[in-house]
């Protein structure tokens, strides 16, 4: 277990290294940063001085070494465009992103778990079959057509929620919430429907498929012999072991949701930072694309190595065999 | 092609599961007309959108011809510059296409040979290659795109950038997708080698650059085809995806994706017609394409059935 541990921990650094890497590159080759700091017409040495001040002539490798201690303390200097600390900026925006993924990701569980235990308890009941086809419409339209359609029907049409925004919220020190409000509510719903119907999708049909395949099992047709109940055996029995996977992708696909929350913030002008990246690659804002994808990667690693621990803790066979493995 | 090899193709597994197959059938017939229109779209439109001599602003907003205010002229009605939507839908599902399948073409291209390389060479090579591959693949494609079309911008000077833009679309959706072909083509590559005729072919003396590329690349383009099929869905997607945001194909050139968020700002004025054919087209198309990548996989691979 240690062994695993350690060594998940150290591929994850090699991870944030290499995006370390790519970071440094864009800062390194996307432009001089000398010629935005001497005026037009300064001479060589003029220039030569600037770049030794900054460090620029140094070998590669050391730049990039502070580069990385620089980077680990949250220092991603200024944002090329408005010229505010790049940290700033994104903390301003993270709560929004946050809050919006957070409630996504809880619906789609909220939901997914029980519509996949519905549909696998019940496989051929008429609820299961209307389910199952919209499923396959919510995996196949794209998220930002659904989006759209949500503001036609909800905002255009019915004029039931807002459409944009994240009405009237509440700053509780630097983080600024939307839930304690109830235009701030009303706001997330869109949003989090938008981003959340993939998701949902996909852990119904997760759940629906582990349940089936769990239900054919031996220790659950000697549950039934036993004569007990089938709430017994199908929430206190086949439920626990069907979950395990769903960890797992639920863990996955919480990248795919901070990832696609970019999408949703640009449908819904979510105040968040998908949205300030996606300004920052229409401007070639280096600073803030090379500290987005810092963050977002330093999140991506975190969840998915809580991922596999957790996985390992919950699922004892994982256990039996790594301690044999070490042996 | 011969009439025996043409009746042979004709009796095939693979004929067969077609014939037998509705959806796949379906699917097939909707594709070829998608990609007739599409290239058709200079005979077929009933105007140049980007002509502006041929857009009228007394016809801006119309709504399509069979609900009232109607104009004949115009099937699906048209935008606010006055764009036919009708046309700006056959010129945009053009550009989607050339995106879509340049950029499978490019990502297929790399990974076989990234594949192959690693596959065959193995060692120092085969574990550079795959552990960059492990990394692209920890993250969501539409990340790694975003990021490569980021820093194409930050390195073109700004007024190239329309112009650029459909090769930097390309660029990033290609480099995005290459990871499935270059693990695939790997694993067979290194089945491949050890075989008796690619020993063979090393007794007589042929090299390893030649040995890769006439012996064992068609071995191992199979599982190639399917990738591609499934992947030209994800790619039109990407591109449709990019070009909402507004950081892909400019709204002078629009494919699909630019056409719906054109039409999505126009939205709250109840012009649901410019945001909702484009985004029809554009579902129906992936749909299609995705339809039948599943039933190629699955024709293609004996074992699921």
């Amino acid at each position: 277990m240690l062994g695993f541990l350690i060594r998940r921990i150290i591929q994850s650094i090699f991870v944030m290294l290499a995006v370390a890497l790519i970071a440094f590159m864009m800062f390194r080759f996307m432009g001089d940063p000398v010629n935005s700091l001497v005026a037009e017409n300064a001479t060589v040495e003029e220039r030569d001085a600037v770049r030794e001040r900054l460090g620029l002539d140094q070998p590669l490798w050391v730049q990039y070494g502070r580069f990385v201690a620089r980077a680990a303390t949250g220092d991603f200097g200024l944002s090329w465009r408005n010229a505010r600390p790049v940290s700033t900026l994104l903390a301003e925006r993270f709560p929004a992103t946050a809050e919006l993924v957070l409630v996504a990701a809880g619906l789609s569980l909220l939901l997914g778990i029980p519509l996949g235990i519905l549909t696998a308890l019940r496989p051929h009941s008429f609820s299961t079959q209307t389910l199952q086809f919209f499923s396959l419409i919510g995996i196949s339209l794209p998220t930002f057509v659904t989006g759209i359609l949500l503001i036609l029907v909800f905002s255009v049409w019915l004029g039931w929620l807002p459409s944009f925004g994240r009405g009237t919220v509440v700053d509780i020190g630097w983080w600024s919430t939307g839930f304690l409000t109830l235009s701030g509510l009303k706001a997330l719903v869109l949003p989090s429907v938008m981003l959340c119907l993939f998701q949902l999708t996909l852990i119904m049909r997760l759940v629906r498929a582990e349940m089936m395949e769990v239900l054919r099992t031996d220790y659950i047709k000697f549950a039934r012999a036993r004569g007990l109940t089938n709430r017994s055996i199908h929430f206190r029995h086949a439920l626990k072991n069907t979950l395990i996977p769903v960890i797992t992708i639920f863990g996955l696909q919480l990248g795919g949701l901070i990832a696609f929350a970019i999408v949703t913030e640009t449908v819904f002008q979510w105040p968040g930072m998908g949205a300030l990246f996606i300004q920052a690659v229409s401007f070639g804002d280096v600073p803030v694309m090379a500290a987005y994808l810092v963050l977002v990667s330093l999140i991506f690693v975190v969840i998915n190595t809580t991922v596999d621990l957790l996985y390992a803790v919950l699922d004892p066979r994982l256990r039996v065999d790594g301690a044999r493995a070490a042996h | 092609m011969t009439t025996s090899s043409l009746s042979r193709a004709f009796n095939s597994d693979i004929a067969w599961s077609f014939r037998t197959s509705w959806s796949a059938r379906i699917s097939s017939l909707i594709l070829v007309l998608l990609f007739a229109a599409a290239l058709l779209a200079p005979v077929l439109a009933t105007q140049n959108p980007y002509d502006i001599s041929q857009l009228f602003l007394l016809d801006s907003e119309l709504p399509p011809s069979w609900i009232d205010g109607g104009d004949p002229r115009y099937l699906l009605g048209t935008d606010q510059q006055a764009r036919d939507v009708y046309s700006s839908i056959l010129y945009g599902l053009r550009l989607s296409l050339i995106v879509g399948f340049a950029s499978v073409a490019l990502a297929a291209a790399l990974g076989v040979s990234l594949g192959l390389l690693g596959g065959f060479v193995g060692g120092v090579v085969d574990g550079a290659i795959m552990r960059v591959a492990d990394i692209l693949l920890s993250f969501p494609a539409i990340l790694v795109a975003l990021l490569v079309n980021g820093i194409a911008r930050g390195v073109l000077p700004p007024e190239r950038h329309a112009d650029a833009a459909i090769w930097v679309m390309i660029l990033a959706i290609g480099l995005t997708n290459w990871v499935q072909y270059a693990r695939t083509v790997r694993g067979s590559t290194m089945v491949e080698r050890h075989k008796e005729y690619v020993q063979a072919a090393r007794i007589n003396g042929v090299s390893g650059a030649g040995i890769m590329i006439h012996h064992i690349l068609p071995n191992v383009l199979g599982p190639v085809l399917v990738i591609a099929t499934i992947n030209l869905g994800m790619a039109v997607l990407t591109e449709a995806t990019l070009s909402f945001l507004g950081v892909g194909m400019p709204a002078t050139q629009p494919s699909l994706g630019t056409l719906i968020r054109i039409g999505n700002e126009y939205l709250f004025s109840g012009i649901w017609w410019v945001v909702i054919f484009p985004s029809v087209v554009l579902v129906v198309l992936v749909l299609a394409v995705n339809v039948l990548g599943d039933w190629l996989r699955d024709a293609l691979n004996p074992k699921l059935r």
